[in-house]
């Protein structure tokens, strides 16, 4: 069965043989955006001008993660080390060229002996960067579907779902749910017809981790979807993408056609009974559809309104059929569970946390760009290490992860180990992935109105008190953002954001306090110093508790008291 | 059963209610392929106007009401017809906090508009974005389809003069 794949990757190797030299421009959309299409010909052209084709060969690759020091190229060759070029621009093809053989372009040089390259653990991205997105043949011989091949040729369903029990994956969309009780049941639910769904709508304003995998890597997506749908009994996958992100639409076009192309998407997949299908539905800009009821009613082409569950997608989903929904970065981990063995998996990250986990470094941070590392790596260590601490020389004064449903985690909390469990404890979320650093001239008052202003205009109006809470939280935010807010305008914010999370109806609403309650549960003072001096002499100011997730009562600060 | 695939002829001979057509097709003219055919449209014609619809609504055999609840929930469709040129400015998180707000304030003043308006000469939208997914370069604007990273305020100003001068001369 195995025989296809290794045809398509020798045939591969005997046609890249001849190629001593590998340059490498990143065609994802970071570094696209600063023009590298044009780079890559300028640097085909110089190639060809010297006549160096016939040992030289220049391709476009997924993102190499360090976007901040974009566009980047880097070469192989069989002798030495990679060598990454940085801030590359089409007139440094000449230099680029030249030094193919000497030593590398000194002013656009980008080490990779540091932290930031040493210290991450690639598996969801370990293609990214290295293998050209548009082809399959690449992906085959990286050794692309034989996890796939391997899964349908020499595992029941059964086995396979007790592989990704094994790895103790949990959904990386945000919340978390282990994968191999969600597959469980999907696989046990009746019906005759199930559906796999891909969640690729990345709401988060501030993250670009399924972009890039998408962008990067998209054969891993089809071959998780199509290993999920084996294991569940699904024999068509959908992969709902924002509309927002045309490249990797387009990049999994392709993908779904070469897929097809060499069987391992289709009918009789690699010589067996196994049929899968993906199809892709395009969002049109709506943050709710993210969440997966939502999702569905997408895709059947109506409105994206959630409703209420149960019944769970996995019962009654798309079209009224039980139906899987897994995030982008967890169907492209499960591959090289398959592959490697859920032990394996199991055996990085913490007791609760396997794997690793990609994040998507901004804000006000030296590295800004992709990483990935160990479920359990410090903040601090992400932070001051990998991402080369906060840029401009500033301090760090928090860090918001999880987007509008997260929250905001003070610097003093930085030796945190990233995972589920601790920064929910921390009154934040895992989240998707997004990290955003903030210095200290950033107001955490106006970061919590910002998030609201986003889920009081995404909201989608289903529900009274996530469409009217949200607008009366955001009016009282906007109070406190121009300190023109009374005592009782914050016992009413504490009030609401009770009343929003405990009565919504979907996540959107639910979780649109947590940046409001985390705000106010670490840097209250900024709240109170918003209050103006002719309304606090009106009221005496007694601040409430906050409480946390579970219920439990929280210390507040000790500063808030003498502000 | 509704009756479906009997075609419905395009409000004008226009060609390119055949791309329309064709992605409908493709859809098997099922109304969960509404999506995707506005964005045809959109991408076709650059806005949704009351025809479109209309015509989409009766292809698919939709509800109008359906149609038109689809196109005003996606803030991607647009109902009103865009300027000549465009630029959008990200608002996502990684935008915002490096200062994309007072960007668009500025730009908003200079042009007497607000994000979301069109100039009333009809040269310049101004939109705004959740997020392009292009962080590691915030803050990031697209003009006229081209994404800018890393952007700064006089560079912003100065591709926004370029755009909108350029039709200038060519119509002087
Ligand atoms: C308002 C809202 C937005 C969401 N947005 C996303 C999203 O953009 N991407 C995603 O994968 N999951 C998102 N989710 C979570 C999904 O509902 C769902 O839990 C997830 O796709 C399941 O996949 P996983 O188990 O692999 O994480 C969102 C949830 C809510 C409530
Ligand atoms: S926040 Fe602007 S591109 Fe992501």
């Amino acid at each position: 069965m195995y025989e296809r794949l290794e045809e398509i990757t020798l045939a591969e190797q005997e046609s890249t043989a001849r190629f001593s030299h590998t340059v490498n421009v990143c065609m994802a959309a970071g570094c696209m955006s600063s023009r590298s299409d044009a780079i890559k010909d300028a640097l085909t052209k110089e190639v060809e001008a010297n006549g160096l084709e016939r040992w030289c060969r220049v391709r476009g690759v997924g993102c190499m993660g360090l976007c901040a020091h974009g566009p980047l190229v880097s070469v192989d060759t069989d002798q030495s080390a990679e060598t990454l070029y940085q801030y590359v621009t089409p007139d440094d093809a000449p230099a680029i060229v030249g030094a193919l053989e000497g030593p590398p372009v000194e002013r656009l040089h980008c080490p990779t002996n540091v932290p930031f390259f040493q210290r991450q653990k690639k598996i969801v991205l370990e293609n990214s960067g290295r293998i050209d997105p548009e082809r399959v043949e690449e992906y085959i011989a990286a050794d692309g579907y034989t996890a796939l091949i391997k899964a349908i040729t020499e595992m029941s369903p059964a086995e396979v779902i007790d592989e990704i029990i094994a790895s103790g994956l949990r959904g990386r969309g945000g919340g978390g749910y282990p994968t191999g009780l969600k597959w469980t049941t999907v696989a046990k639910s009746e019906g005759d017809t199930k559906y796999v769904i891909c969640n690729a709508d990345e709401g988060d304003p501030g993250a670009f981790m399924d972009r890039s995998v998408l962008e990067s890597d998209p054969h891993r997506i089809l071959e998780g979807m199509a290993i999920a749908g084996y294991a569940i009994g699904a024999g068509q996958g959908y992969i709902y993408v924002r509309g927002e992100y045309p490249l990797a639409v387009a990049r999994l076009k392709t993908a779904i056609r070469q897929a097809r192309r060499v069987n391992m998407l289709g009918s009789g997949i690699a010589g067996t009974q196994f049929a899968f299908h993906v199809d892709i539905r395009l969002g049109a800009g709506a943050f709710v559809c993210g969440e997966e009821t939502a999702l569905i009613a997408s895709i059947e082409g109506k409105r994206g309104q959630p409703r209420p569950r149960p019944p769970y997608p996995a019962e009654y989903g798309l079209w009224g059929q039980p139906t899987l929904i897994n995030n982008v970065e967890t169907l492209a981990n499960v591959a090289p569970i398959i592959r490697n063995g859920g032990d394996w998996y199991a055996s990085l990250g913490t007791a609760k946390s396997k794997g690793t986990k990609v994040f998507a470094l901004a804000g006000s941070i030296n590295n800004t760009g992709l990483i990935e590392v160990p479920m359990g790596t410090p903040l601090r260590e992400i932070i001051y290490e990998i991402g080369g601490g906060v840029s401009g020389g500033g301090q760090c004064k928090a860090i918001q992860t999880g987007g509008p449903s997260g929250g905001c985690i003070p610097a003093e909390f930085l030796d945190t180990p990233v995972d589920y469990e601790s920064l929910a404890a921390l009154g934040s979320i895992m989240g998707s992935g997004g990290m955003i650093v903030m210095d200290e001239s950033a107001s955490m008052v106006d970061v919590a109105r910002y998030f609201m202003e986003f889920c009081m205009t995404e909201s989608c109006g289903r529900c009274v008190p996530c469409r009217v809470g949200t607008v009366h939280m955001h009016n009282l935010l906007d109070k406190f953002s121009h300190h023109e807010a009374a005592p009782r305008d914050l016992v009413l914010l504490e009030k609401l954001c009770d009343m929003v999370r405990n009565t919504s109806l979907c996540g959107l609403g639910q979780t649109a306090p947590n940046p409001v309650l985390s705000t106010l549960r670490y840097f209250r003072h900024e709240y109170i110093a918003a209050i103006t001096e002719e309304a606090a002499d009106l009221y005496a100011i007694t601040p409430a508790p906050p409480t946390s997730r579970n219920g439990a009562t929280q210390h507040a600060p000790a500063q808030e008291v003498a502000s | 059963m509704p009756l479906r695939n009997e075609k419905v002829d395009p409000p004008s001979d226009d060609k390119r209610w055949r791309i329309v057509q064709a992605t409908m097709q493709r859809n098997g003219f099922e109304r969960d392929g509404l999506i995707e055919t506005l964005h045809t449209v959109q991408e076709s014609f650059g806005f949704l106007d009351d025809e479109s619809l209309r015509y989409v609504a009766a292809s698919l055999n939709a509800p109008l009401s359906q149609v038109y609840g689809v196109s005003t929930f996606y803030h991607l469709f647009s109902l009103k017809p865009a300027g000549q040129h465009t630029c959008v400015v990200c608002l996502g998180t990684a935008c915002y906090i490096k200062g994309m707000p007072a960007m668009l304030k500025q730009i908003e003043s200079r042009y007497g508009i607000k994000a979301g308006e069109t100039t009333p000469d009809g040269q310049l939208s101004l939109l705004t974005a959740r997020c392009l997914g292009a962080c590691g370069l915030a803050p990031v604007a697209v003009f006229d389809g081209s994404i800018a990273g890393k952007l700064e305020m006089g560079e912003a100003m100065s591709r926004l003069q370029e755009m909108t001068e350029v039709d200038h001369v060519r119509e002087a």
